[in-house]
């Protein structure tokens, strides 16, 4: 996928006044988190789980050859292949060797983060086959010829009304008098056409969000049926897969599963999680006749052994974007590429280089809520700030910002002069907010209150307030 | 073995600063997958078999399952149409071989047509055994062979499972453990095709996250449990 992170902050400039898409996050904010605190709260353990998550992927990742070549073997034994590829490119051409191979026209697709991030829809169409997206929210966005905007709601920026204009448009069979109102509607309506395109496949693809060293096994974690009716009725199941997703045994997958939809949807379970190997047994009256693992490492096992390897360890569960206040206000797409929010902060200078998104680790305003809710326990404010150390080193930071930081250091170097600066400033700023308590422009950041009101300070500074508190003398521990 | 498999396997080794695992870690690592030990299972499950069963029902039902609760086999064909005609359902029943070998009274019901085999597009209503019924999330465990084809797990508009309550055990662990036994397996030996874990009928989120039943997979999941 063609990378537009360089502009994060004119995309992000643009998304804060898209009426549409401020409608489409302000329905999005409450549901996320209100029902992962509640399925949370079921589970006494899910904190221990978290833990445990934690040091089995940390296993993983210190053993990560030995067990890629368990998994690889294990598929061979069940009669299916691996084929291990460097980059998008040769993972592209090997998915279209699969597809020539069985003479496919049109392709199914499972929802897969790794598909988008090698860019293959775009690539089999160029060569001829037809990729039908089948998870609603895909399906959606296909039509309407856009990327996805969050990991597991990929149309979460499109509102309804928008979603009957797309299958208005595009289905063209679709009487104007069929009434589209309901998402029940809308919903049966997509279940229809894509039904007879699932059994007509000639490929099915899916992603998985885990693969199990023990058996060989591919698993996928979904809640429509779409991957599995994929990966079933297809010719061929093609899984593509980022090296990463090894966990050791079954056991291991037990423990992360738990994990994995609480953190989500806040379900207690998904509806489905589909353990696969191989192609169809001899005897099997349905089923796939080929299996093909595409494992694709992409920049991944340059990130061992970094500061960046705990990255390694997500479950692409969205937490830390549904917990984001940046998120939520301009959404995924402005973030440029595969994956937004936190996650895609830290992932996406990783994987595609800081020069082309090296400003994303500036989208945080370091509240860390992404680290409190991310299942894996992944440090990602911390990463961020190493991103940013980086930039800053580099000399990629901006002269405005530079020359900020440096004005900041000389204050701060000085401790004296940094605390009546600063009363000052907040004396200032109470003026500036007058009764209101907020400020509506502040001088020399209009970028930032020309979209929204700064609060203004309501009382003391937090120096003033450490001192007072007894904290700040000397000697006290 | 391809170039690229060996380019990353060693970018992997370089990256963590060591060659191939070799001796006594190998071992380690080797020992860890054999033993395929528990890491965390959650305590809600523990307790006899009628608090298994009792949660089983509960946490599937909270997931718009519906359980029908039966003393023996015998009743089956009676509560099975009885239940597709208060939904409206057709009486037309494609059902897993495996179930040709069970003993069900279909003649009590001659309404209900039933045939065997993989699903097609056409078919409405699918019976199939579970392997399992798994306590913690209400969650059945199916997976593919001879006798049980997974299309009928998906392509049916409504999904009828036919479990025994000593099927239902706690953990998701207990019932990769029965699975293992069942089939005889070894780590690494052949596995199912597919193994499916299903909690509920289909569902979509996509569109302003308003939950909807019945996206690609089954509208409904009707679970008949019978007592042994
Ligand atoms: S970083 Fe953590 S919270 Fe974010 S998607 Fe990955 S696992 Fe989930």
């Amino acid at each position: 996928m063609e990378a537009t992170s360089h502009s994060f902050k004119q995309n992000a400039r643009d998304a804060l006044t898209d009426a549409q898409l401020q409608k489409a996050l302000s329905k999005m904010r409450p549901g996320f988190q209100q029902k992962r605190a509640d399925v949370v709260a079921k589970l006494p353990e899910f904190e221990d789980l978290r833990d445990r998550g934690r040091d089995i992927k940390n296993h993983v990742l210190e053993n990560l050859d030995f067990y890629l070549e368990r998994f690889e073997s294990n598929v061979i034994a069940n009669g299916g292949q691996v084929h291990w590829c460097r980059n998008s490119e040769e993972a592209r051409q090997t998915i279209m060797e699969i597809c020539r191979s069985v003479d496919a026209k049109t392709v199914t697709k499972g929802k897969s983060m790794v598909a988008e991030e090698i860019g293959l829809n775009e690539y089999l169409e160029e060569h001829g086959v037809e990729p039908i997206e089948t998870d609603l929210g895909e399906y959606i966005i296909q039509l309407r010829g856009e990327p996805p905007s969050h990991i597991i709601a990929p149309a979460i920026h499109v509102n309804k009304e928008q979603v009957v204009e797309a299958f208005r448009k595009k289905h063209t069979d679709l009487p104007p008098d069929r009434p589209l109102e309901e998402v029940g509607d809308i919903t049966d309506e997509a279940r229809t056409q894509l039904r007879s395109k699932f059994f007509a496949a000639d490929v099915g693809i899916t992603g998985a969000n885990f693969l199990i060293a023990e058996t060989g096994q591919t698993v996928i974690v979904t809640n429509e049926g779409n991957g599995d009716l994929t990966q079933t009725l297809g010719k061929a199941h093609v899984v593509v897969a980022s090296l990463e997703k090894i966990v050791p045994t079954l056991e291991d997958a037990s423990c992360i599963l738990r994990l994995l939809a609480r953190s989500a949807t806040g379900q207690e379970f998904s509806v489905y999680t589909t353990f696969s190997s191989g192609p169809r047994r001899e005897t099997d009256l349905d089923g796939p006749e080929s299996f093909h693992v595409v494992l694709i490492d992409n920049g991944r096992s340059a990130m061992l052994g970094t500061e960046y390897q705990d990255m390694l360890r997500c479950i692409r569960c969205s937490a830390c974007m549904n917990h984001c206040p940046v998120y939520a206000a301009v959404g995924g797409h402005a973030y440029g590429w595969v994956y937004p929010g936190p996650m895609g902060a830290v992932l996406t200078p990783s994987l595609i280089g800081i020069d082309e998104a090296g400003h994303l680790p500036n989208a945080s305003t370091f509240c860390g809520r992404c680290e409190q809710v991310c299942p894996m326990r992944i440090p990602l404010p911390k990463m961020m700030r190493h991103y940013r150390a980086k930039e800053f080193t580099e000399n990629k930071t901006t002269s405005q910002v530079r020359a900020g930081l440096g004005l900041w250091s000389y204050f701060a170097k000085r401790p004296w002069l940094y605390r009546q600066s600063t009363k000052l400033g907040a004396a200032l700023l109470r003026a500036l907010g007058g009764n209101r308590g907020r400020i509506a422009t502040l001088p020399l950041a209009s970028g930032w209150t020309s979209v929204r009101d700064m609060p203004a300070p309501e009382g003391r500074t937090f120096q003033q307030l450490y001192k007072m508190s007894g904290h700040g003398k000397k000697g006290s521990a | 073995m391809s170039e690229a498999r060996e380019q990353i396997l060693a970018g992997i080794r370089k990256s963590l600063g060591r060659g191939r695992l070799e001796g006594a870690a190998a071992e380690a690592v080797e020992a860890r997958l054999k033993g395929h030990a528990r890491v965390l299972v959650p305590k809600r499950s523990d307790g006899d078999q009628a608090h298994k069963v009792g949660l089983f029902v509960e946490m599937a039902e909270a997931v718009s399952c519906t359980v029908d609760r039966l003393e023996s086999l015998e009743s089956v064909p009676e509560r099975l149409a009885d239940y597709l005609r208060r939904e409206n359902l057709p009486a037309r029943i494609k059902q897993s071989p495996a179930l040709e070998d069970t003993v069900i009274p279909w003649e009590k019901a001659p309404a209900l047509e039933i045939t065997s085999g993989a699903a097609v597009n056409e078919d409405a209503v699918g019976l199939t055994p579970a392997h399992a019924g798994i306590a913690e999330t209400g969650t059945l465990m199916l997976h593919s062979s001879a006798e049980t084809p997974t299309s009928l797990h998906f392509v049916p508009d409504t999904h009828v499972v036919l479990l025994r309550e000593s099927q239902i055990v706690g953990a998701y662990e207990d019932a990769w453990d029965m699975l293992r036994q069942k089939l005889g397996l070894e780590p690494g030996a052949s596995v199912p095709r597919t193994v499916n874990l299903v909690t509920g009928p289909s569902r979509t989120g996509d569109v302003e996250q308003i939950i909807q039943l019945g996206a690609h997979g089954p509208r409904r999941l009707h679970i008949m449990l019978v007592k042994d």
